[in-house]
């Protein structure tokens, strides 16, 4: 007798992607979708797309979402889930959105310690505008406005926001991850799986940043950007547990 | 921190800044999220307190940016919701007043306008009125505006900011000043039986349980869909200003002279015009209480018979040019007289320029 050990995710809707070659939303995605089924929480969830490539995640995901202007989700989901305690609300946000333009929204919606768990994909760049320099480029990175590469005195440095939020009372779970090997991959399951508990049990603010590829603005083949990844990102961004 | 004081004869003394809290919470406000800035201080001190005693939410949001934002989120989640502000923190809030008019989200946002531009001053003002009337924000887009000009009409305005909000799906300004905020007056008690009105959200997102799932979103892509959305917005508006409009017209033809005037500079000119008929003097007052739509065809009709119009502003010539919009077709002459920066016209002025005109 056969027995089906993978299919998609109920919570997948079954359409062609629009992401690049070796982009790392896809995974994410569905790893998320996978959770939604298995801590069966499609019927009550409200995800909050961001600005950038993932703000088309609503056509993939089969269940309810809103839009939320660039930076600006924490907020939203801030009021969705104080208005909806019974339902399950994240956030999916980019390094621009979330440590950039939407810093002030990212550290007060923490340190309030709202009942959120936010997904923050960290690629580097600003993948759809072009691959302009993000909060968290790293130092020597070359993105279309640093062509020579990010230089701290002329740039600034990259910013760490995992470990700049570790501080606040509010904050309940914070882990780095990434998608540079299967292994990895299920490791990156296992800490969003933890994140979405913390909500369900009540816990308060739980946020997991995902190391992520994006091949056509890092000028790389899939696999050369996820060693990149492996080799150099980690050391400005190490994976683990930070709070 | 003022409260409500009750008086005799089932009346109460009130800050217009509360007012606008308690007829919110009258009218169903659920959700209250806002940031402190004078002067509307007393609006989101008062919703502190009367929002947690009524069992609804309130947030002190981090920004005007995370207000209106917070707004939102409620909004879209079925529950009717507002924020306050005062002109600058309305200038922040402008980008998610666009976002809540490209997804069709109902909300009331209270601006208690000061003077402007930059930090200006803490003032009673009107400076905002193109901003107001004319979008405000990005992209073709507009709001209902609705101005009270006494602490009592507040009352009245509140139930139906949220109405049309829920209604035609938009969100809606209240517009009132600094002097309109921070007055005290008496409110007769009876004012505060609102009824509330509910409006079906079947588009309000709450999970896809025994339904399909829902998206809430400005994003059109393709032009022509995103036409199709600026059609349909047009096209409420245009509803709107058939079904909503609302003013207040005390003219008769024997009056030589109109004022157009609206807000705490309508109160003013109700005085000037009392006066001057005891000098024989007949002035008739127009007076918008929505100020977008306009009443335009209604203010046009009556220059039909009475060509001298006086516009009077707390602010450079703004309403003046939906004055003119509505009476120039009729060789009606317009005239004004503005104050800025937190100025507010005396009696006397007016007096002296009514004359002038008249002369």
């Amino acid at each position: 007798m056969k027995k089906i050990i993978y299919t998609r995710p109920e919570s997948l809707r079954e359409v062609h992607t629009h992401y690049c070659s070796g982009c790392g939303h896809g995974t994410i995605h569905r790893l998320i979708a996978e959770l939604i089924d298995e801590l069966d929480l499609r019927e009550k969830t409200i995800a909050i797309a961001p600005v950038g490539c993932a703000v088309l995640a609503y056509d993939y995901w089969n269940f309810d979402t809103t839009e939320a202007a660039h930076g600006r989700p924490l907020a939203v989901a801030t009021a969705i889930k104080r208005v909806q305690p019974d339902n399950f609300v994240f956030t999916y946000q980019g390094d621009g959105d979330l440590a950039a333009i939407g810093t002030n929204e990212t550290i007060h919606a923490a340190c309030r310690g709202e009942n959120l768990t936010v997904v923050f994909v960290n690629n580097g760049v600003y993948g759809m505008t072009g691959g302009q320099m993000a909060p968290t480029t790293i130092l020597s990175q070359k993105t279309t406005t640093s062509t020579l590469g990010r230089e701290s005195n002329i740039h600034g440095h990259p910013l760490p926001l995992l470990e700049m939020l570790k501080v606040l009372d509010g904050v309940c779970y914070l882990e780095r991850r990434s998608l540079i090997s299967p292994q990895e991959i299920n490791k990156t399951k296992d800490a969003l799986r933890e994140a979405f508990k913390n909500q369900i049990e009540e816990r308060g603010f739980s946020m997991v940043e995902i190391l992520s590829p994006c091949p056509t603005h890092a000028k790389m083949t899939p696999v050369d950007n996820l060693k990149w990844i492996k080799e150099e990102i980690v050391k400005t961004y190490p994976l683990g547990r930070v709070k | 921190m003022r409260s409500m004081k009750k008086m005799a004869n089932n009346r109460v003394l009130i800050s217009g800044n509360e007012a606008f809290g308690e007829a919110a919470i009258l009218s169903g406000c659920e959700f209250y999220a806002g940031y402190p800035i004078t002067p509307q201080n007393e609006l989101i001190q008062y919703m502190s307190r009367r929002m947690l005693e009524e069992n609804k939410i309130f947030i002190q949001a981090e920004s005007e940016l995370a207000s209106i934002n917070m707004v939102f989120g409620a909004s879209l989640s079925g529950v009717r919701s507002m924020t306050s502000s005062s002109s600058p923190g309305i200038s922040l809030m402008q980008e998610g007043i666009s976002y809540l008019a490209g997804c069709e989200l109902p909300a009331v946002i209270v601006n208690v306008m000061r003077g402007g531009p930059g930090l200006g001053n803490i003032a009673p003002s009107q400076a905002d009125y193109f901003q107001s009337t004319r979008g405000g924000g990005h992209g073709d887009y507009r709001t209902p505006v609705l101005a009270p000009s006494s602490v009592a009409e507040i009352f009245k305005i509140m139930p139906r900011a949220f109405d049309i909000a829920d209604k035609y799906r938009t969100p809606v300004i209240v517009l009132g000043d600094g002097m309109l905020g921070q007055m005290m007056e008496p409110v007769d008690k009876s004012l505060f039986d609102i009824e509330v009105k509910e409006y079906p959200k079947p588009w309000a997102l709450r999970g896809c349980k025994d339904r399909e799932p829902q998206l809430i979103k400005s994003l059109y892509l393709a032009p022509e869909a995103l036409e199709e959305l600026n059609l349909r917005l047009w096209g409420r508006y245009q509803e709107i200003g058939r079904e909503e409009l609302s003013f207040e017209s005390n003219i008769s033809l024997e009056d030589e002279l109109v004022v157009v005037a609206y807000g705490s500079m309508a109160r003013i000119a109700a005085g000037v015009i009392r006066r001057l008929k005891r000098e024989g003097l007949d002035i008739g007052l127009f007076r918008p209480i929505m100020l977008w739509p306009y009443p335009h065809k209604e203010l046009g009709e009556i220059s039909k018979k009475i060509k001298n119009f006086l516009v009077l502003e707390m602010s450079s010539p703004q309403m003046f040019e939906d004055v003119m919009l509505s009476v120039c077709s009729n060789n009606a002459k317009v005239d004004t007289l503005c104050r800025m920066g937190g100025v507010i016209p005396t009696e006397e002025e007016i007096i002296d320029k009514i004359k002038s005109i008249l002369k």
